[in-house]
């Protein structure tokens, strides 16, 4: 049994944790709830040593333990799982498993015993790796289970996993959830940190909400709902069902005609892609990841050069643009990857938001930038957006994911863009932050845009597009209108059958 | 490697100027001790060898000029390599656009046949378009190639060295010169007037101050600037916004290797007055401008201090050969544990280290 008592953790400008209670039986799956920021991973850093809290104490089967360092944690069998794994990517899966072990004989490695413990451990665990892969050849999936097996290779009882399934594609979430139950029916114990309510419902025996470092209140799961948890970790109530005025549809803005593109490795990833899309609509784009739709944001963006066929908005052809011509057209664009591609993390809010606009009027005159333009476009931006910093020359690394999010729609949307790509605008966000996206979104078609909406999430599909398109290895396996679509046909649909066939 | 368990390491969220300033300091503080070890070890006391040091930049008013005039192209270089590391493009290769541009300014005293007064500008020019140009070559095949910058501006370097070598031993090789490897003089037209009998040729320190502060307006004030800042904190989202990756590096490199190229005109024909063996010419200064521009934090404001503290130290250089009898090279030693605690003292930047709370 886990207690941690009265646990304060403080950084430079916030209190992460404030005065935590908190307590974890055996073999209980116990999730850990709570927007971007409120506390839980600092928390979980204290118990597997990363941190020290500044006050407030961790007691282990009642006894007070500190806990210095990981390996110390480790001591005590517990065991993390970070949200990004700590992996060599050049070195193979059990290479990786005795990392830092001392295994073998003085400076030489056993490797016969370790494939045995980690024969050993996949059977009674259900984890299927091959012990001699190298970890870059493994998918996602894989290489979280191999971080799971590194933990109870170490013999870790209790396992605390970060948004273990933030990264997963659905079905290796099943599996994830699947192997979970495994270890806890096993007597173990594990601590899931995650924002995604569906999660908690689906997995947990119990669950803790954390809001802005407190405890809100610790529920057991069967005696909750997804509603309910919503309203404790954010604070109010939650619209899980937009107020979605039907869709009027103006002129064709874009069209598109037989798009091939080749993906990074030269292989065609669309093949042949043909929709229109009206003003004051937004169309959906369905598919598992990987089925072309990075490839169809990036051709619509001037990030990519299509290898054949056409995007004609109105008189211009997107597929023969740079990215600063069709930026200048009026396309704006919300980048899946939105720190990598979006932001400059070094750089401040105000100079982020005129990424796209530096170079013209009036934040540029005679070349030289006018910081005063600069910094009223930003307050407008900041407080449109609700962008939470203490002010525009903070660093856009400091905001969190929602602020960062928002940060990229304030740009991308001022100047009142004709055409929006948005690519999974709402991925790993909190239900607060999504829900005002959305709202976002759905603001920017009722002002007459036109929005291609590129999702995972089939709910968030179903909820804000007006047509959703389907895309199976580069090829549109069909249109439909989202009023009459369900989730049956679309999951079809996106396993590869067109649509004619789905309906018949 | 954990910290002990009585201090804590924590992450700061942006380092504050004084932070920095601090964490620099600190960073030439310890170096100095270090480097006081060598004094030792040659059984010179490293507190007697530093006043030695600074009497010998500052004492006289030999020491004092004597310094200025070293810190002349260091600060013309580093200048020009903030641009380039603002941009993340790792110009090692000053030493060579220094030389460059020397060739280029001895061509045109010795072979342009100029009038006079148009002599001296157009020596400028054709250095800054030499040393733009042997900087825009690794520019543009790393923009365009993906080719390593600092193995080709670091191989560009012995390109310059060979050919002022070749030039003076062969084609250019003075007939006035009784067989030394020089050009011939430079005509009076061609030479840099310098304050008094001191060798400090102030033009080229005025042109270095003014574009200090022109390269700060650039860096900090215009388009340009913003779109070499963005380029160097994150290319991706540089071709997010449709900002050209090759134009931008290519402009960062022309600017960064004119200004050395212009140290270069300096020297010919401030000090020199001839063309003569690239380790006369410069004395390393290109390298060492790889240290003043990242002691001054890539600011090219600071730059006009950390090239001057640069001077002192080799002025230094002297005075530990001539009254102190210790060979030279403890300069580049010196340099060298400077460079190594300051890239070291980053991570104090990074993150604060404190005393853990007691307890109970």
């Amino acid at each position: 049994m886990i207690q941690l008592r009265g646990i304060v953790k403080r950084f430079p400008g916030v209190i992460a944790n404030n005065g935590i209670d908190l307590e974890i039986q055996r073999g209980e799956i116990h999730c850990l709830l709570g927007e971007n920021g409120a506390g839980k991973t600092t928390l979980m850093r204290i118990l597997y040593g990363l941190y020290q809290p500044d006050e407030g104490q961790i007691l282990l089967n009642g006894v007070p333990t500190r806990i210095p360092s990981p390996k110390a944690a480790l001591a005590h069998r517990i065991g993390m799982v970070h949200q990004l794994f700590r992996l060599v990517p050049t070195l193979s899966v059990e290479e990786n498993i005795i990392l830092g072990l001392d295994e073998g004989r003085g400076p030489f490695l056993n490797f016969r015993l370790t494939r045995k413990k980690i024969g050993k451990i996949a059977a009674e665990y259900g984890l299927q790796i091959d012990p001699q892969a190298k970890i870059w050849q493994l998918s996602v999936g894989q290489q979280q289970r191999v971080e799971i097996m590194k933990a109870l290779y170490r013999e870790a009882d209790i396992l605390i996993m970060d948004e273990p399934t933030s990264v997963l594609t659905p079905q290796e979430v099943d599996q994830l959830f699947a192997t979970l139950r495994t270890l806890v029916d096993d007597g173990l114990t594990i601590i899931f940190i995650t924002h995604k309510l569906d999660e908690v419902m689906q997995v947990s025996d119990k669950v803790t909400v954390l809001r802005q470092g407190k405890v809100v209140a610790t529920v057991p799961t069967a005696e909750t709902d997804k509603p309910s948890l919503a309203k404790l970790m954010v604070g109010r109530e939650v619209v899980f069902r937009l107020e979605k005025p039907p869709c009027t549809r103006g002129e064709r803005l874009l069209e598109v005609r037989d798009l091939h593109v080749l993906n990074d490795r030269g292989l065609p990833a669309l093949r042949g892609v043909s929709f229109d899309l009206y003003e004051g609509e937004i169309l959906g784009v369905a598919g598992v990841s990987g089925n072309g739709q990075q490839e169809l944001s990036e051709v619509l963006t001037g990030l990519r050069q299509a290898a054949r066929g056409k995007a004609v908005l109105e008189s211009s052809d997107l597929a023969e643009c740079s990215a600063r011509e069709i930026a200048d057209l009026g396309v704006a664009h919300v980048p899946t990857e939105r720190v990598r591609m979006g932001t400059v993390p070094n750089m401040s809010i105000r100079e982020n938001l005129i990424l796209k606009t530096y170079r013209h009027r009036p934040f540029c005159r005679w070349s030289f930038l006018d910081q005063r333009a600069a910094h009223q476009n930003a307050c407008r931006a900041m407080e449109e957006y609700t962008i939470m910093a203490p002010n525009d020359r903070t660093a856009a690394k400091l905001l969190s994911g929602g602020n960062i999010q928002r940060m990229v729609l304030a740009r991308e949307l001022c100047g009142k863009p004709r055409l929006v790509v948005a690519a999974h605008p709402t991925y790993g966000l909190d239900v607060g932050a999504t829900e005002q996206i959305r709202q976002v979104l759905l603001g920017q078609r009722d002002a007459g845009a036109g929005i291609l909406l590129i999702s995972e999430d089939l709910d968030e599909l179903l909820t804000l597009s007006d047509r959703i398109l389907v895309l199976f290895g580069g090829l549109v396996m069909g249109i439909v209108d989202a009023e009459q679509a369900d989730r049956e046909t679309l999951g079809l649909m996106m396993a590869g059958a067109a649509r004619e066939k789905v309906q018949a | 490697m954990r910290a002990p368990s009585f201090l804590q390491v924590e992450r700061r969220a942006t380092p504050s100027p004084r932070v920095v300033l601090g964490v620099s300091l600190l960073a030439i503080l310890v170096a100095l001790i270090a480097a006081g070890i060598f004094f030792q070890a040659y059984g010179v006391s490293p507190i007697r060898a530093y006043g030695d040091i600074i009497k010998g930049a500052f004492g006289s008013r030999l020491g004092l000029t004597e310094t200025v005039r070293r810190a002349i192209p260091l600060l013309l270089c580093g200048v020009g390599l903030t641009i380039a590391f603002r941009a993340l493009f790792w110009n090692i290769g000053a030493e060579g656009q220094l030389l460059i541009g020397a060739t280029a300014a001895t061509g045109v005293a010795l072979f342009s046949g100029l009038p006079g007064p148009l002599l001296l500008p157009v020596m400028f020019l054709a250095g800054f378009a030499a040393g733009a140009f042997w900087g825009a070559i690794p520019a543009a095949l790393k923009a365009k190639l993906g080719i390593n910058d600092v193995i080709t501006t670091l191989m560009m370097n012995y390109i310059a060295i060979y050919i002022v070598e070749w030039l003076i031993h062969g084609p250019w090789k003075g007939p006035t010169m009784r067989g030394f490897a020089y050009t011939d003089r430079f005509p009076a037209a061609a030479i840099l007037p310098t304050i008094g009998i001191t060798r400090i040729h102030w033009p080229t320190l005025v042109i270095g101050v003014v574009l200090a502060a022109l390269a700060f307006v650039l860096v900090q004030r215009t388009r340009w600037g913003f779109e070499i800042r963005v380029v160097g904190e994150n290319p991706h989202a540089a071709r997010f916004s449709g900002i050209s990756h090759f134009k931008i590096t290519v402009l960062a490199m022309v600017v960064s290797g004119g200004l050395a190229g212009l140290a270069g005109v300096g020297e010919v024909a401030g000090i020199h007055h001839m063309l003569l063996g690239p380790t006369h010419v410069s004395m390393g200064y290109g390298y060492t401008a790889i240290i003043v521009a990242w002691l001054a934090r890539r600011n090219p404001l600071a730059v006009i201090v950390t090239s001057l503290l640069f001077a002192i130290i080799m002025r230094g250089g002297d005075v530990i050969k001539v009254s102190l009898g210790l060979p030279f090279q403890l300069v580049n030693v010196f340099n060298g544990l400077i460079l190594f605690f300051l890239i070291g003292s980053e991570i104090l930047m990074r993150y604060r280290i404190r005393l853990a709370p007691r307890r109970t």
